[in-house]
């Protein structure tokens, strides 16, 4: 069986799910529920005293998936490391997802912020899954200092625009010792697809779920589009390279 | 007694941790807290006791990518 | 997971049979590929792939013209001692064997070493036996110390040493390991190794990982040509190249190509390599490993050598002496093996200026290392 082993630990599913931006709590349930996750990340915020929501963890069965609490939000490493506290201490187990986005802009990862916040989280004990820019020696440094997967992004959040990373990824992926999920930008089940069949070990989606008119649909369909992926990848693909023009003769002089 | 909660000043009669988030009806199994800018483990909640113009910052998780 | 651990989950025999039955079409997706899989390795390796040689060669061209330009680097061997305690069947240093033996003294490592100097090489090459009552680690500390401040690059292929002794090399100015493994079959370097130090398998497997950790920036590793069946060999040196980019990932690989060659006791070679097999092997390696640097010794004639030059070599040894004070003196009845290409530093640059290629000396620079001791 094909599994995704992260930090010791099995799952039969590659597609992470992300439930931030859905339009109620029902249509986050559903996607989950159709793409067949086995993760999903959260995020942690200020509970509004005055008005305090219906905690959208009570929808989320604890025993079916396993919880990703993100550190969006965070603009340095002291907030990022403080929000991974928080979330242990609230009775999760110690997995996060890392993410240090001080540009509000574009939501690009901070990289020296969380190699810092990486370098304690680890120490720690928390298997952190750091979120960054496709940068091959951010990922090495990264792995070096005991993450559990890297995280590279295809597009930045919410774009949609698939995998114009293209070619940092396979870079990553070639010299990666951990797990490569490709997180952000995801914006098509061809691109989760895509992803996979360069080599990925995994892709996170959120925005496009959210935002689909179906998103149950939608995830059914993602949940397709990563086992296509896989599976061509492991069927062994054909053509990848370009043909390049052939220069004089080099084997000639070998006499039989 | 007057906590400072999520910024906010608030009168409240609640005299442990535990005991303040039944007051705002929150899940104690949804939330994290930090008292006085320490980080309270979820397994003390009702037996941290509070003082008079503590600060808090009660945190829950929502949706996110 | 060390590489260890990876070799002992490899069935050799199991290995040889996958490359065998791979099929050209098997041949034909590999060479399509834009990076190899080790699947991909196997199918090139393989009987099938001796009918794409030319498109082999062809894709190592393009890859290493892209990668390193036009460009070879020239270094030089100094052999600092050629006293072994091992029993190695296949060496001329082998400690049966009745070569005469000789260490050379701090004194006689700097006569070599100002020969090479002034013959234009500042990458060089330090080689011993192993033979740990007669040439150890201070030794060798000593010999790098003197003869540093001549050379940009010091590199040692040596016994394997301990981490702490890499450490320590490293401190003393050594920025470069070559090790090679001889055969990664388990059984066969048992019986080809029946005495000596040497004769510990998983050392010397694992030394390259040691350096690594040491903080050595160039490792080489490679397989004698002749000895196990060259296409698991070069699988197995193949995964240890791949394993050894992504876990010393600031350190630069190469690969080397020792082809058996006449030596004192000759041991003929179970498994000989022909020059065609040789050619496939080199190019695989270029195309799995884009960066790594290609070496190709003096032990190949020189008409060889040129061939292979555009095949993706990209260091060169030139005008070489694989005998302690050989440089200094004209006595090479020490020699470790024959040296076929004999021409010398200048005469090697001309071919390569020739060719188009540019001959390079000086490729680093000790200035460049802040910590280095002084």
């Amino acid at each position: 069986m094909d599994q995704l082993i992260i930090s010791g630990r099995s799952f039969n599913s590659r597609l992470m799910v992300g439930t931030g931006k859905f339009s109620s709590n029902q249509a986050m349930v559903a996607s989950m529920e159709a793409s067949g996750c086995e993760i999903v990340t959260v995020a942690l915020r200020r509970v509004d005293i005055d008005n305090p929501a219906d905690s959208m963890l009570a929808h989320i069965d604890r025993n079916r998936y396993l919880l990703l609490p993100n550190t969006s939000g965070a603009r340095d490493a002291e907030e990022a490391v403080r929000l991974a506290r928080l979330s242990r201490a609230a009775g999760c187990e110690p997995w996060v997802k890392l993410e240090v986005t001080p540009d509000p802009y574009y939501l690009l990862p901070d990289p020296i912020e969380t190699l810092k916040a990486a370098e304690i989280l680890v120490k720690e004990g928390f298997i952190v899954l750091p979120y960054i820019n496709a940068d091959p020696v951010l990922a090495k440094h990264l792995q070096e200092a005991g993450t559990a997967t890297v995280m590279p992004l295809g597009a930045p959040i919410g774009t949609n625009k698939g995998v114009r990373t293209r070619e940092q990824i396979a870079i990553i992926i070639e010299q990666a010792i951990v797990p490569v999920v490709v997180d952000a930008g995801l914006g098509a089940p061809s691109h989760a697809a895509e992803a996979m069949e360069m080599g990925a070990d995994a892709v996170l989606v959120n925005t496009a779920l959210a935002v689909a008119r179906d998103p149950g649909a939608m995830g059914a369909a993602f949940r397709k589009g990563v086992e296509a992926g896989r599976e061509a990848y492991l069927a062994g693909l054909g053509e990848q390279r370009q043909q390049a023009e052939a220069s004089s003769p080099l084997t000639g002089f070998l006499r039989d | 007694m007057q906590l400072v909660i999520n910024g906010q000043s608030r009168e409240v009669s609640a005299e442990s941790l535990a005991e303040l988030l039944v007051e705002l009806q929150l899940d104690t199994s949804h939330v994290a807290v930090e008292l006085n800018q320490a980080i309270v483990e979820s397994s003390q909640f009702a037996t941290t006791a509070l003082n008079e113009n503590d600060r808090l910052e009660v945190i829950q998780f929502v949706g996110g990518g | 997971m060390s590489f260890l651990e990876i070799i002992n989950s490899c069935k050799p025999a199991e290995v040889l049979r996958q490359i065998e039955a791979k099929t050209l079409t098997d041949v034909d997706r590999a060479l399509a590929q834009e990076r190899l899989q080790p699947d991909d390795l196997m199918a090139l390796l393989s009987p099938a792939a001796e009918q794409r040689l030319e498109q082999l060669a062809q894709q190592a061209h393009r890859i290493t013209r892209q990668r390193f330009g036009k460009t070879v680097l020239l270094y030089a061997p100094i052999y600092l001692s050629n006293e072994c305690s091992n029993g190695c069947l296949y060496c001329g240093f082998n400690a049966t064997n009745k070569t005469a033996r000789k260490t050379l003294n701090l004194d006689e490592i700097e006569r070599e070493a100002r020969v090479l100097h002034e013959q234009g090489f500042r990458h060089i090459l330090l080689v011993t036996g192993e033979a740990p009552g007669k040439f150890g680690d201070d030794q060798l500390e000593a010999a790098v110390q003197r003869i540093k401040p001549l050379f940009s690059s010091v590199a040692i292929e040596v016994y394997p040493m301990s981490e702490a002794g890499y450490r320590r090399m490293v401190a003393a100015g050594v920025d470069g390991l070559t090790i090679y493994q001889e055969t990664y079959n388990r059984t066969l370097y048992e019986q080809i190794h029946p005495y000596g130090k040497k004769r510990n398998y998983d050392f010397r497997l694992l030394t390259p990982e040691r350096g690594g950790a040491a903080g050595l920036r160039r490792i080489g590793i490679g397989f004698l040509q002749g000895l196990g069946n060259f296409r698991s060999e070069a699988f197995f040196t193949g995964l240890h190249a791949l394993y050894l980019s992504k876990h010393f990932w600031r350190s630069l690989i190469s690969i080397s190509f020792p082809r058996m060659r006449p030596a004192e006791g000759a041991f003929p070679p179970p498994n000989p390599v022909s020059d065609r097999h040789l050619v496939q092997l080199i190019c695989t390696m270029r195309l799995l490993v884009h960066d790594a640097g290609l070496v190709m010794s003096t032990r190949e004639s020189a008409t060889l050598r040129d061939h292979l030059l555009p095949l993706g070599i990209t260091q060169m040894s030139a005008g070489s002496c694989t005998a302690p004070g050989g440089y200094s003196s004209e006595d090479q009845s020490t020699q470790q093996f024959a040296i076929d290409d004999d021409r010398s530093p200048a005469e090697i640059c001309a071919m390569l200026s020739s060719r188009g290629y540019d001959p390079v000396w000086k490729d680093w620079d000790r200035a460049f290392l802040s910590r280095e001791a002084r």
